[in-house]
């Protein structure tokens, strides 16, 4: 394409356009309408919807105008009798076979098929022949089909190709028998699916769980920012008394374009579960009573005040709270002398604190990272970690960008990249033999690894395309985060981001990670992102070495933590432990003493910084169920409670406003000096447990989205392993086997795997019966069951 | 249940892998799936004349396409068949030059003879019927396709004929 305009004239209006485009897109762009169904602005022309056709002076024929470039001189006429009758013809044999069932079609108000009948239908059919039927196949628990109602544009098809990078839909059959579909009965896995039902231009894709539940004049459309992973990807709620009912994208062509993730569109759901924490609780012999809030919030003041000592305190916050929730829960705890307060609850090592004095981020900003030409991803499986993200990344490799991935477990990728596949005691050396290839020098952290690092083929390539590229990523993962030795991989990939001219990334894994780094919810940060003058304990020791008193912020025991039966032996044996949580749950019951009820998305207002550093505020659009109240307000009242100044605040607008002026001088810097004596801390010998924490388990509100949990994403409480690490430890034949890891043991399923590294097993976190294991990384044993 | 990383020579048989790559070699190397048509017949000869989702499944990890993109072509052609077919698949042409040349007695005489309709398989396996568009030997018509061979200017006696002829 070219910079060059031409002139162009449309309905004698004369328009300028970029040499080359497409006439529709120019049109677009004047506000000139033209009906389409299968012309998609972020998908490829497929021209074969017809519905576009226009006339073009001096062409015979009319012609399609998402298939036609523009060019200088050009006359069209997009309502012309001949343009109108191309136009009405096509409607008319779209109609054919289109069941026009309308009534009970989830599509019907919003339906494009109906709005362009509207505009070019006949009043009445002339068609008398029998229509066509397609059978329904099941493609999962998202999304609906009715595939009688397709027109074949084919904009699911191209979805899958062109955005989601694994092609499931697609057109089987020929002429009259040609049907949309997946052929086979087969579940739509990609994380990124629910989009097709917002492309679907007809009501043969829509929402499964909002099936049948409201019609589309009946909603109201608000805006919100998505909680979950560090993209902040913007969202329309569709609100039916005072009810979500269903999640949209809302185009931001810097974060989200117009696409977004399942969990994003699916999790509402969660707000609506059962076990929603509606009215305060505290536990009076081992019986939990309802309270009056004044009582609650006065015997949580009062235990909190009680433990006197505030170094006896843990605090321990959820990074999908809002900005509000974790800056005014840091200055609580601050103001009652107590500095342990972390919200990096899935971190397995925290050796980096102790040098880090600015905010860690992604290290670039997200519409820089299509243009990557080198991303080189240490423990991260970015499609099943941050799917939008995962999208951008997809979109540089398209381009020809190279990615290369280091990680403890085969991943399933949708682009042309390098897997390089280790054991987790493995990694530091594999990517110290990357380092090592790019001339990092054997000093400090990883020094002996440097030293004892091999250089093979893989890690040479890997460092070249770094070196070679303008514009590279160098970029720490979920996985890696989760490593016990973090503080080893995050020294490492500084060092090789440093010697190659990559930037290092360290990928936020929250909605507001980058967020609780700002606001003070860490213990070597104070609000405003700068070294704290006292640095508190990190969760993993506030856990270690447990407190008199725990307050949590939107967390739940066992299931959020890096340590899950760490986590519910240290809060079980605490003395007073105040949870303010939207949820109740068998294991938020047995640890705390008081419960709380928040609001969370969509109930309470708030602002969530993303992973490029971009401050999005949210509004409270529905009401708190029961007598759940906004987290900052319960925050404020345990400041006023507790006779602590500065608690006066109005709304949560005041909140935001205070901590941003507190971040004005506060940068977004990777680059940190290298902690003193750095030794691996996990053992390549031995046999390791392997774990993500699957997509759908990352937060308490995804865990009760219902029909996210049905998905494949939602992962499994498995045993994965190769099969001759099977072989090896005698568990060959078996359907079950015996796991245990820091002297807790259970039960669970096995499944072969040849993605899993041999020295390996993989048992995910943050799963219903895992959690009650320990660490993700670390010595396991496997034996018959 | 296994999730196998896949290797390629595990899919087919040692003679059939060599038969595909032929048809690979034809094409640009980032153009493997080009392949896939040719791939597909010799998949399907070797099956008996019809194609399983598992042998599609195959083809499309052998070339490295999805499985529906495999699945699209094979539904495309009217050469591929997705259910079992008889030892002698007899496609008659009933397009408009053999209609009028009188296909319709052909197909009424072989509905008869073999007792079974388009689409069907006679009871001990040898013949299955099949109707398709033009074959491109109007100058012959009515016509007929029995495996690879082509049959013309057919009446009813000539069809018992070739019927007779076959193993």
């Amino acid at each position: 394409m070219t910079d060059k305009l031409v002139t162009i004239e449309v309905n004698g209006q004369e328009l300028q356009a970029e040499a080359g485009i497409m006439l529709i897109e120019a049109t677009d762009a004047a506000g000139i309408n033209i009906p389409r169904f299968c012309y998609h602005k972020k998908l490829s022309v497929s021209a074969n919807c017809r519905m576009c056709l226009v006339e073009v002076e001096k062409v015979p024929k009319p012609l399609p105008a998402c298939a036609t470039p523009v060019s200088d001189g050009m006359k069209v006429y997009t309502r012309s009798p001949k343009a109108l009758a191309a136009q009405k013809g096509t409607m008319e044999f779209l109609l054919i076979n289109h069941p026009l069932d309308c009534p009970i079609c989830d599509q019907g108000g919003e339906c494009e098929l109906q709005d362009v009948a509207i505009g070019y239908g006949r009043d009445v059919s002339r068609y008398s022949e029998g229509k066509r039927v397609v059978a329904d196949k099941n493609i999962g628990p998202l999304i609906a089909t009715d595939m009688t109602r397709c027109i074949h544009c084919t904009r699911c098809v191209r979805f899958g190709e062109e955005i989601a990078g694994i092609r499931e839909m697609g057109a089987t059959g020929r002429g009259e028998h040609m049907v949309i579909g997946t052929y086979i009965e087969k579940s739509v896995d990609s994380e990124l699916s629910g989009n097709i039902i917002d492309l679907c231009p007809v009501g043969a894709l829509t929402s499964k769980p909002f099936r049948f539940n409201a019609r589309a004049w009946e909603l109201t459309q608000v805006e919100a920012i998505a909680p979950h992973d560090s993209l902040g990807s913007n969202l329309n709620l569709h609100l039916r008394d005072n009810k979500v009912m269903r999640v949209h994208p809302k185009d931001n062509e810097s974060i989200n374009e117009t696409w977004i993730s399942d969990r994003d569109r699916f999790s509402y759901e969660g707000l609506y579960s059962s076990d929603r924490l509606t009215s305060p609780m505290v536990k009076k012999g081992g019986e939990w009573k309802e309270v009056s809030w004044e009582m609650a919030l006065e015997m949580a003041a009062a235990s909190l005040k009680e433990i006197g000592d505030g170094d006896q305190i843990g605090t321990l916050l959820a990074p999908t709270s809002t900005l509000e929730e974790l800056f005014l829960a840091q200055k609580l705890m601050r103001g009652l002398g107590c500095n342990n307060i972390d919200s990096r609850l899935r971190q397995g090592d925290f050796r980096m604190d102790a040098t880090q004095n600015s905010v860690h981020w992604l290290g670039s900003s997200l519409s820089d990272m299509d243009q990557m030409q080198t991303v080189f991803v240490v423990g991260g499986n970015i499609r099943k970690e941050q799917p939008i993200l995962a999208h951008r990344l997809r979109k540089a490799a398209v381009n020809g960008a190279k990615l290369h991935y280091l990680n403890p477990i085969q991943i399933d990728l949708n682009h042309r990249g390098d897997q390089d596949v280790c054991t987790p005691g493995e990694m530091a050396g594999r990517l110290a033999a990357v380092a090592k290839a790019a001339g990092v020098k054997a000093s400090g952290g990883g020094a002996s690894l440097l030293g004892a690092a091999k250089v093979d083929e893989s890690a040479k390539q890997t460092a070249a395309n770094l070196k070679a590229a303008d514009g590279a990523l160098v970029m720490l993962g979920a996985m890696a985060q989760a490593h016990p030795d973090y503080a080893l991989l995050h020294t490492l990939a500084a060092a090789l981001a440093e010697a190659t001219g990559a930037q290092l990334s360290i990928l936020p894994t929250s909605a507001n990670s980058v967020g609780a780094q700002l606001a003070g919810a860490v213990p070597h940060l104070q609000a405003g992102g700068t070294a704290a003058e006292r640095a508190g304990l990190d969760t993993l020791r506030m856990l270690k070495m447990p407190r008199k008193g725990y307050l949590l912020l939107g967390v739940e025991p066992g299931r959020d933590f890096w340590n899950g039966s760490l986590s519910m032996s240290a809060l079980q044996s605490a003395d007073m432990v105040v949870a303010i949580s939207a949820f109740r749950s068998p294991e938020l019951e047995a640890c705390a003493d008081i419960m709380l009820p928040m609001a969370i998305f969509t109930e309470t207002s708030g602002t969530y910084v993303n992973a490029e550093g971009r401050w999005q505020q949210s509004r409270g659009v529905v009401r708190p169920q029961g007598e759940s109240r906004p987290g900052w307000k319960i925050l404020r009242v345990l400041g006023n409670l507790t006779d602590q100044p500065g608690f006066d605040y109005i709304d949560s607008q005041q909140i935001h406003d205070e901590l941003h002026k507190l971040c004005e001088s506060s940068t977004l810097d990777n680059k940190q000096a290298e902690p003193q004596n750095l030794e691996p801390l996990l053992s390549a010998d031995v046999l390791l447990r392997g774990g993500d924490t699957p997509l759908y388990a990352c937060d308490p509100l995804v865990r009760r989205a219902t029909a996210l949990q049905q998905t494949q994403d939602a992962g499994s409480d498995t045993i994965r392993l190769h099969p001759q690490e099977a072989a090896r430890l005698g568990l060959d034949g078996s359907d079950t086997a015996l796991v245990k890891q820091n002297g807790n043991q259970i039960d669970l399923p096995l499944q072969l795997d040849e993605r899993i590294p041999q020295g390996c097993v993989w048992i995910s976190t943050g799963l219903a019966r895992t959690s009650t294991l320990g660490q993700p990384f670390g010595e396991v044993t496997v034996e018959k069951a | 249940m296994t999730v196998t990383v896949k290797d390629k020579t595990e899919l087919f048989s040692p003679q059939i892998c060599a038969e595909i790559d032929r048809w690979i070699a034809k094409y640009p190397a980032e153009w493997k799936q080009s392949a896939v048509m040719g791939a597909l017949m010799i998949v399907q000869d070797e099956n008996g004349g019809w194609l399983t989702t598992e042998l599609m499944d195959r083809v499309a990890d052998y070339l490295d396409m999805p499985p529906i993109a495999v699945y699209e072509v094979a539904t495309f052609y009217s050469m591929y068949e997705l259910k079992p077919v008889g030892k002698h698949k007899i496609c008659v042409c009933t397009n408009v030059s053999c209609m009028t040349n009188k296909s319709d007695l052909i197909v009424e005489h072989l509905e008869k003879k073999l007792g079974i309709s388009f689409g069907e398989v006679t009871e001990d396996g040898r013949f299955s019927m099949k109707e398709v568009e033009c074959l491109g030997a109007c100058g012959g018509a009515p016509m007929m396709q029995i495996g690879k061979q082509y049959y013309e200017n057919l009446t009813p006696e000539i069809v018992d004929a070739i019927l007779e002829g076959l193993e």
